[in-house]
C-alpha cells in the first residue's frame, strides 16, 4: 500500500463524499466548538429555515472573546461593562438552550478559551476533525487532530449537517531537528518558521510538524506550534500523536475510559505518517539554531532574534508602512526599547506551562515602574491550577495584574486593550496594526521575553534571569 | 442569493501586501449578532481619524472610488482572523469582487458563500491593475475571465462547485443537505 501522510489518514477516514472535479467533498466533523463571536448569525440561519442542530452531542460552546477578565463582573453584581459583549453572551446563553447545546457559561468552573478548555477536558483526540469559528483551530492540529477554522456560514453547515464542504489541501512538512537552547522556547520556534516560510507560505497547505525537535515539545507547547500556523497562511498544522500525547489525555474527564480507550489509543498509535509519505512541499529548520524572537512589524513573519538588528529593507514600501506605524528604523536594536504593556495569555500562550515559565521569571522580582504587566489564564482551570501552585502569588507580588480567563488583549474586544502608541510585549498570536486596540503597537514573544521585559520595562533577553 | 454572471465595475486600489481581517473590519465591531450594515466599519482604523471624521488620506473617501465594486489589492489578502464580518463588510459596502496575487484561505472560502469573487491573477496582471487605478474591468465568472481595458484578457481559478452556485445563485447548504442520507450512513457505519 502506498505510504500515506497523518493528514490523508484522517481526511480519508472523514469522507461521507470523495471530492469530484465538480464537487467538494463531504467531510464529516467530529467536534464543533463555538463561540459567542462567531455563532449568532448561525444559530439565526437555523431559525429562520427551522433547522435544529444535528449533533448537539458533538457540539460545545464556551465563552471566551469577548467576555470581562475582571472577577466583578464575572462573580460580582456589576454588569458586563461593554453592552454589545453582554447582548452576545446573552443571545450564546439562549442559543445554548433553544438548540440544546452545551454551553459553559460565565461562572462555570470549565469555561476559558476555546482552544484551551477543549484539550484540557479531553475533547480533543488524535484523528478527529475539529472545527471553530475561529482561526486559532489550529491548535488542536497539536494531538494528530485535522483542526481548522471555519466562517459562520460554515458554522452554520456543521449545525446543520454535521458536513463541510471541501477541497483536499496540500501537504507540507516543516522538518525540525536538533533540541532547542535554555531560554528558547516552542513560541520563538513557531515564530522563527513563520519568519522563513512567511505569512502566506503556507497557504492551501496543512503543514505537519515533524522531526527530533517537535517529538521533545509537551503537549503545550506543540500547542503552542500548531496554533499560529494560520499566521503562516495554512488553516492547518499537525503533530503525530505519541506517548506524549497519550499521557496527557489519559484520565482526561471526556477521553475515552476502560476499553474504549485502549482502542482508541490502538488507532491513535497508527495515524502518524508512514514512512516513507510524500509531502507536496517541505522546509528544514535546526532548532539548535535558534534564539528568543521578538516581532518588530504588523505581522507575525516580521521578526528576528532578540539580540538582533531590525533589517534594513529601505527599499520595501510594506516593511517602510510597518516600521512608520511602530516608530522604529530599520538598523535598530530591539533589545532596550520602551514598554508600556506586557500581556502574558491567550491560546498561544496561556496555558500552565506559560505561567510556570512566566513565574520563574518574575520570582522574587517586580514589575518595572509604569509597565502595567496583565496576566490572563487560558482557561478558569489553567486559572485554579495557577493559584494552587503559588503562580499567582508570585505574580501579584511582582506587581502584575492577574484576571480571570479569556481572550482578552489578544485581541481587545471586551476592553482590554493597549492604547495608541503604546508598545505591547505580548505572548498572543497576532501583531496586526490595531490588533490589541487603535493604534496599538504590539510586539509577540515568548512568556519568558515577556515577563523578562516587563521586569526591565524594556525590550530584554530573558536568558540570564533564568 | 441573487445569482452573477458577470461583473463590470472600475477599480479601487489598495496595493498594500497583507491586508489581514482585522484591519477589513477591527475586532471592536465584531460585537454584532447580524451581518446587516457592517459596510459602515470597513477598514476603521484606515478610513476614519482619530475623531471618527474621514480620513481624506484613504483610498475610499477619494471621489474616485465612488460606485466601485472591485477592491485590487496586495499579495495575501485577507489573511489572519477567520471572522466572515470581513465579506460581509465588503459586500455591504458594495464590493462583488477582490483582485490579488494571493488571497487567504478562509477569506476566499468566507467570500464565496457570500457572493464576493476572490480572483487571483498573475503577477504582471497584478502589476497592470496597480498602476492603472479606475480601470473598467469585466469579470466574467461563466468564462472564469478577467477583461481589461487595453485588451488583454487572463483566466482567472475558482473552485468549480462555488462557481456553480454563484451562477445559478445557490446556496452551499441546500447541497449538503441532499447527501444527508449518506451523512446518517457514514454515522451508522463508524458508529458516531
Amino acid at each position: 500500500m502506498t505510504a500515506r501522510t497523518m493528514f490523508e489518514k484522517v481526511w480519508t477516514a472523514h469522507e461521507v463524499v470523495p471530492e469530484t472535479p465538480d464537487t467538494p467533498a463531504v467531510l464529516y466533523i467530529d467536534l464543533h466548538l463555538i463561540h459567542e463571536v462567531t455563532s449568532p448569525q448561525a444559530f439565526a440561519m437555523l431559525a429562520a429555515r427551522g433547522l435544529p442542530v444535528r449533533r448537539p452531542d458533538r457540539t460545545l460552546a464556551t465563552l471566551d472573546h469577548s467576555t470581562p477578565t475582571s472577577s466583578e463582573q464575572i462573580f460580582g453584581n456589576v454588569p458586563i461593562r461593554v453592552d454589545a459583549a453582554a447582548r452576545q453572551v446573552q443571545m450564546l446563553e439562549k442559543n445554548a438552550i433553544d438548540f440544546g447545546v452545551e454551553l459553559f457559561g460565565m461562572r462555570d468552573a470549565r469555561r476559558g478559551i476555546v482552544h484551551v478548555i477543549s484539550p484540557e477536558l479531553g475533547c480533543t483526540q488524535p484523528g478527529m476533525t475539529i472545527v471553530c469559528g475561529d482561526s486559532h483551530t489550529s491548535t488542536h492540529g497539536a494531538f494528530g487532530a485535522l483542526a481548522f477554522g471555519i466562517g459562520s456560514t460554515e458554522v452554520g453547515h456543521v449545525f446543520a449537517t454535521q458536513c463541510l464542504l471541501q477541497r483536499k489541501p496540500k501537504t507540507f512538512a516543516v522538518n525540525v531537528e536538533g533540541s532547542l537552547a535554555p531560554g528558547v522556547t516552542a513560541k520563538d520556534l513557531i515564530l522563527a518558521i513563520i519568519g522563513k516560510i512567511g505569512v502566506s507560505g503556507g497557504t492551501g497547505y496543512v503543514l505537519e510538524y515533524r522531526g527530533a525537535a517537535i517529538r521533545a515539545l509537551s503537549m503545550e507547547e506543540r500547542m503552542t506550534i500548531c496554533n499560529m500556523s494560520i499566521e503562516a497562511g495554512a488553516r492547518a498544522g499537525m503533530i503525530a500523536p505519541d506517548e506524549t500525547t497519550i499521557a496527557y489525555l489519559r484520565e482526561r474527564p471526556r477521553a475515552p475510559r476502560g476499553a474504549a480507550w485502549d482502542e482508541a489509543v490502538a488507532r491513535w498509535r497508527t495515524l502518524a505518517s508512514d514512512p516513507g509519505a510524500e509531502f507536496d512541499a517541505s522546509v528544514d529548520i535546526d532548532a539548535s539554531q535558534l534564539e528568543p524572537m521578538i516581532t518588530y512589524g504588523t505581522n507575525p513573519g516580521m521578526v528576528v532574534a532578540i539580540n538582533a538588528a531590525i533589517p534594513v529593507r529601505a527599499d520595501d514600501p510594506v516593511d517602510q508602512k510597518a516600521l512608520a506605524y511602530m516608530g522604529f528604523k530599520g538598523g535598530e536594536r530591539m533589545l532596550g526599547k520602551p514598554v508600556d504593556v506586557v500581556f502574558i495569555g491567550s491560546c498561544t500562550n496561556g496555558r500552565l506551562e506559560d505561567l510556570h515559565a512566566a513565574a520563574r521569571i518574575l520570582r522574587g522580582r517586580t514589575v518595572a515602574k509604569g509597565v502595567h504587566l496583565l496576566i490572563v489564564p487560558g482557561s478558569q482551570q489553567v486559572k485554579r491550577e495557577a493559584e494552587a501552585a503559588g503562580l499567582a502569588d508570585i505574580f501579584k507580588a511582582a506587581g502584575a495584574d492577574w484576571r480571570e480567563s479569556g481572550c482578552s488583549m489578544c485581541l481587545g474586544m471586551n476592553g482590554d486593550t493597549v492604547a495608541a502608541g503604546q508598545y505591547a510585549v505580548s505572548t498572543s498570536n497576532r501583531n496586526f496594526e490595531g490588533r490589541q486596540g487603535v493604534g496599538a503597537r504590539t510586539l509577540l514573544a515568548s512568556p519568558y521575553t515577556a515577563a523578562a521585559s516587563a521586569v526591565f520595562g524594556r525590550i530584554s533577553d530573558p536568558r540570564p534571569l533564568l | 442569493m441573487e445569482p452573477i454572471t458577470q461583473l463590470h465595475s472600475t477599480t479601487v486600489v489598495m496595493p498594500s501586501t497583507n491586508i489581514d481581517t482585522d484591519q477589513i473590519i477591527p475586532a471592536r465591531f465584531l460585537t454584532v449578532t447580524t451581518k446587516l450594515g457592517l459596510g459602515k466599519s470597513l477598514f476603521a482604523d484606515w478610513r476614519y481619524t482619530s475623531d471618527g471624521s474621514p480620513n481624506p488620506d484613504f483610498v475610499l473617501n477619494q471621489a474616485a472610488a465612488a460606485g466601485s465594486h472591485i477592491l485590487v489589492a496586495g499579495h495575501n489578502f485577507g489573511c489572519g482572523s477567520s471572522r466572515e464580518h470581513a465579506p460581509w463588510a465588503l459586500v455591504d459596502y458594495g464590493f462583488r469582487a477582490v483582485i490579488s496575487t494571493a488571497i487567504a484561505d478562509i477569506f476566499a472560502s468566507n467570500a464565496l458563500k457570500n457572493g464576493l469573487l476572490p480572483i487571483v491573477v498573475d503577477p504582471a496582471t497584478h502589476g497592470w491593475l496597480l498602476a492603472h487605478p479606475g480601470a473598467a474591468v469585466t469579470v466574467d465568472l461563466a468564462a472564469r475571465r478577467l477583461e481589461l481595458p487595453n485588451g488583454t484578457s487572463v483566466s482567472f481559478p475558482i473552485e468549480a462547485f462555488a462557481r456553480h452556485c454563484l451562477l445559478n445563485g445557490l446556496d452551499e447548504l441546500g447541497y449538503l443537505q441532499s447527501k444527508l442520507d449518506a451523512i446518517a450512513g457514514y454515522e451508522s457505519a463508524r458508529s458516531v
